[in-house]
């Protein structure tokens, strides 16, 4: 990303630069905390045991963390093609509006079809509003960043308006829609596993969480395994010699980028279909965002992204629990942790790269 | 309310809407001539906004606000030029960072603070910017029909920070065009090699550039908070800072269209929010939403080249590397 890399053995850049991020945003969250006159130390042991203490904990950690793998994987597959997807959050939205159309507009469909057709709809939703900017890019020359941020605030505003005149529930001042047929919504965890004897307490967690880890495998079988993910790679490493090979950047544009979309969708299938059973207002709520945290952090690789969103899960649901004990310590705490990540894993890449490479011939030398 | 004074009044929001988006766009038009592309100007915007709020609460001058403002959002802009500028990082990837750390701590402190959850306490006072009266308004109101209407309603009553933005659209437009170190900025954005063969300092006026935005992008913040609102609210800039990076593509990177850009989106804003609620014979219910979107929509059909072409700067969103 930046100029004049400096060369790292493999291990070091796949797990050094990101831990070393990660420990000094972390550092930088624990001064923040000091700084409103608490302890860090207890903070950390209250969010820990708040986010993996006990099984509710865990649950809600999972819950949270389907929506970043989400958001991360959409952000990870654009940056494959060269391409920086802010627009999670817009895509999302509109994932959202066209999942509640689906669920609500057409006649009821038996139980086995509803909850797979909502799901391609909020695919197709994401995946046509992502498409516009990759259009947009690849034939008309207008930057995918400038438009994806402004089609961010079209689908917010958009959402209120169909919210409030169309599809928003009879009679109610909220800005929600009705609830969705119960045969389309998807099944709660805990309810998964009581067949099997588990008994675990009621938490979000629901098959969303599956659809996210199955999302990860196939992210990794399309970038390294497939036709289209060796085009992908080859335009986002270097267009020319990509259409020198007879692979149209135009073309790797707009499908990586619908692609993206279609899995920002998911943020909608868990929060819409996997919790409210409603479209909501802002029930986004900068999970989007956060998502380029994710992707930076988890260096593209759906492995990375796995588990930098597990993190960001513990942050959000330990930050919290850790709200209720401590109020001065609010869960925007999260996004301070994620713009500082953002800043150190990604635009600062090359002096962490720096100060890596430095510390290794140091210690070789020694050795 | 006759014609006239309606007209009068929604030109006076209009001013009063544009103020942060004119402070904004001026602070994005300095950092993208110099090839610095800046989408962190909603979170430069959002700090000042609660540094100065911050400031003006605790000293009770709304003056002292506004020099808490510009240092708060130059302190981020710095933050910003050494990732971008000195580490070369990705310039979007850096401005993301820095409208997270805003968003982000200004609720916090906001919170840890006054325990409002993330507002700031209501300014009274001195501890506001108050609207000046322009010498004669009240007489030109009284004796020249039409003109002094608009002069005591829409030129007059506005606050400190309002004539200083219109004054910087006029600093900026004279530097940059007339000027040497103007030339030079321009020149950075343009072709930086060509800078740097003639042996001033890329990295140097890219750092000034950014500053420039900072301090510009300090009194935006420092308006909203302090003398159209009376205090700070979370999130409080909604999306301002991406209103005036519109603008500012909107005009083609040029100062003077960039004024008239956000005149337009302000008096789009303004628009909106006489016509909330109103129900207009033919169309209905106004769809608000539907204004409110515009400044999006045409910014984007302007980059789709379907109305006029956007040509930025060349270097714009490249970090420079000396050839080695």
């Amino acid at each position: 990303m930046s100029a004049a890399p400096v060369d790292l053995p493999r291990w070091a850049d796949v797990a050094m630069v990101p831990l070393v991020s990660v420990a000094a945003a972390l550092l930088v969250a624990g001064l923040v905390v000091v700084g409103i006159g608490e302890n860090p130390l207890e903070a950390t042991a209250l969010l820990l045991r708040g986010a993996l203490g006990s099984a509710e904990g865990i649950g809600f950690t999972l819950y949270y963390a389907t929506n970043f793998i989400f958001t991360g994987l959409a952000v990870a597959v654009a940056f494959h093609a060269g391409l920086f997807n802010i627009g999670g959050e817009g895509q999302a939205t509109v994932a959202g509006i066209a999942m509640a159309i689906a669920c609500l507009a057409l006649p009821a469909l038996p139980g086995f079809l509803a909850a797979p057709f909502a799901i391609l709809a909020a695919a197709a939703g994401g995946a046509v509003y992502a498409f516009i900017p990759g259009w947009l890019q690849a034939r008309r020359g207008s930057h995918v960043v400038i438009t994806t941020i402004m089609l961010n605030f079209v689908a917010a505003t958009l959402i209120v308006y169909l919210l409030r005149e169309i599809i928003g529930k009879p009679g109610s001042m909220q800005p929600e829609t009705p609830d969705f047929p119960a045969q389309a919504v998807l099944t709660p965890m805990h309810q998964w596993l009581t067949p099997f004897g588990i008994d675990l307490p009621s938490t979000p967690l629901n098959t969303a969480f599956l659809l996210a880890l199955m999302a990860l495998v196939a992210v990794w079988l399309l970038i390294w395994r497939t036709r289209l993910g060796y085009a992908i790679r080859t335009v986002g490493a270097n267009p020319r010699a990509a259409a020198y090979a007879g692979i149209s950047p135009a073309a790797v544009t707009m499908i990586a980028m619908a692609i993206s979309g279609a899995l920002a969708g998911g943020l909608a299938v868990n929060e819409a279909l996997g919790v409210q059973h409603r479209l909501v207002l802002d029930f986004t709520a900068g999970y989007g965002f956060v998502g380029i945290a994710v992707a930076l952090m988890g260096r593209g690789h759906p492995a990375g992204v796995g588990l930098a969103a597990l993190l960001f899960g513990v942050l959000y649901q330990g930050g919290a629990e850790l709200s209720f004990d401590k109020p001065a310590i609010t869960r925007d705490m999260v996004v301070v942790i994620g713009g500082v990540l953002v800043l150190f894993a990604g635009a600062l890449d090359g002096l962490f790269r720096r100060l890596v490479a430095r510390v290794l011939r140091v210690g070789g030398g020694a050795a | 309310m006759d014609l006239l004074q309606t007209i009068a009044v929604v030109l006076d929001s209009m001013i009063r809407l544009s103020i942060p988006l004119i402070c904004a766009a001026m602070a994005g038009l300095w950092s993208e001539r110099a090839g610095v592309v800046d989408i962190g100007l909603e979170g430069k915007m959002l700090i000042a906004a609660f540094a100065s709020a911050v400031a003006a609460f605790v000293t009770g001058s709304a003056w002292a606000g506004l020099g808490a403002g510009i240092l708060a959002s130059l302190a981020l802009a710095l933050v910003y030029g050494f990732a971008a500028i000195t580490w070369r990082g990705n310039q979007i990837v850096s401005g993301v960072a820095v409208n997270m750390l805003a968003a982000g701590l200004t609720v916090i402190l906001g919170n840890a603070w006054y325990g409002q959850g993330g507002r700031t306490p209501s300014l009274e006072g001195a501890a506001r910017f108050g609207e000046l009266t322009l010498p004669f308004a009240g007489w030109a109101r009284a004796n020249v029909p039409g003109l002094g209407l608009f002069y005591d309603e829409v030129v007059s009553g506005h606050a400190a920070p309002a004539y200083l933005a219109f004054l910087c659209v006029l600093v900026t437009a004279l530097v940059l065009k007339c000027t040497r170190f103007g030339l030079r900025i321009r020149a950075v954005g343009e072709n930086p090699a060509a800078v740097d063969t003639a042996g001033i300092s890329v990295a140097s006026l890219r750092y000034g550039a950014v500053a420039i935005c900072g301090v510009l992008c300090g009194i935006g913040g420092t308006y909203l908070a302090v003398a159209q609102s009376a205090g700070f609210l979370p999130h409080m800039t909604a999306g301002r800072g991406f209103i005036a990076l519109a603008a500012v593509i909107f005009a083609n990177w040029r100062p003077w269209p960039a004024l008239g850009a956000c005149l337009l989106f302000g008096l789009l804003d303004a628009i909106a929010i006489r016509l909330q609620g109103v129900t207009l014979p033919g169309i209905g219910l106004v769809p608000v939403e539907a204004i409110q979107a515009l400044p999006y929509l045409m910014t984007i059909v302007l980059l789709a080249g379907f109305i006029g072409k956007a040509t930025p700067p060349k270097a714009s969103g490249l970090p420079y590397v000396k050839e080695r």
